[in-house]
């Protein structure tokens, strides 16, 4: 089993209400020296056997399929290791 | 002539929208998002709501519910397809139209009557409106700003695909004011706001929205 991870980001160009209101809330929280905040999503698939590129090719596809819409979301993928193979990016 | 409206689960306006389609002169032909055959339809309505819960993304996953196969397929060929708020959300997933709706720039949900300009008029939705019609109907969303890249604005514009645009205001952070917008070849036709909440007098703002609902039968007698 491999964890892959998908992170999903509105494009910066994109206005992200949602970020804004987080933002919006750190000082009245006496959080200062936050400049900005985006919020995205993170998707953690369960890979079935080891993280191979064909693996990977199939998550890129359900990451532009499914996961973000291209014309408003950007998305990374990168590999978690389950069987102590440490940390991967792809 | 028979127009199918669909419900997924999760959409609000189905009914509202069936009795507009009626109230407009033709047969209203209730579709479930499981359908894999349109029952013989002449045209779609993707009505508002919050369909599967908005999960993942508004209209992201009805996007592939099996009716959308068949919607998508059937718009390809020509078929009037209309979609209302949520219904527009979908069509930009399954991307007929060009585009996305992301979330008001204020945050809040807005609930109002709303003043449009009815900018194409060529469409088989908005044909019997006059030229730059200007019509009150309801607006209600929380994820209503339509956004694309510049280049594609542009291309909307100078083509005319630009089918609604807000006056008095912009509820939504919309660019440019856009309400509504149609495909290259005019059948499919997305808008924000609710036109089947405007067909009678009883209730809403009047019955300025009934014309999306005449057209195609007034086009079907011509």
């Amino acid at each position: 089993m491999a964890r892959v991870v998908v992170d999903v980001m509105p494009k910066p160009e994109i206005l992200d209400p949602q970020g804004k209101a987080v933002h919006g809330a750190l000082p009245r929280l006496g959080f200062d020296g936050v400049v900005d905040v985006r919020q995205g999503k993170r998707f953690e698939l369960e890979i079935d056997g080891e993280a191979t590129e064909e693996k990977l090719a199939e998550v890129h596809k359900i990451a532009e399929t499914l996961l973000s819409n291209p014309v408003i979301e950007d998305y990374a993928i990168h590999v978690e290791g389950s069987s102590g193979a440490g940390k991967h990016s792809a | 002539m028979k127009i199918g409206v669909v419900t997924f689960p999760g959409s609000l306006d189905d009914v509202d929208a069936r009795r507009a389609v009626r109230l407009g002169g033709n047969e209203a032909v209730a579709l479930w998002h499981g359908d894999h055959d349109l029952s013989g339809v002449d045209a779609v309505v993707l009505p508002g709501g919050f369909s599967y819960g908005d999960y993942l993304r508004c209209g992201a996953i009805s996007r592939f519910s099996p009716v959308m196969g068949e919607v998508i397929e059937a718009a390809g060929k020509g078929m009037p397809v209309l979609g209302i708020c949520n219904g527009f959300q979908i069509l930009c997933e399954s991307h007929l139209l060009p585009g996305a709706l992301i979330r008001n720039d204020h945050r809040k949900f807005v609930c109002r009557d709303q003043l449009l300009r009815i900018e194409n008029n060529r469409t088989p939705w908005t044909s019997s409106y006059a030229d730059n019609a200007e019509i009150t109907v309801v607006l209600k969303n929380g994820e209503g700003s339509y956004v694309a890249d510049d280049e594609t604005l542009d291309r909307l514009e100078g083509e005319g695909r630009v089918v609604a645009r807000y006056l008095g205001g912009n509820p939504n952070g919309s660019l440019r004011d856009i309400a509504g917008v149609t495909n290259e070849a005019g059948n499919v036709v997305g808008l924000m706001p609710h036109p089947e909440h405007a067909v009678e007098d009883l209730c809403g703002p009047g019955t300025d929205g009934l014309g999306f609902f005449t057209g195609l039968v007034e086009r079907t007698f011509a």
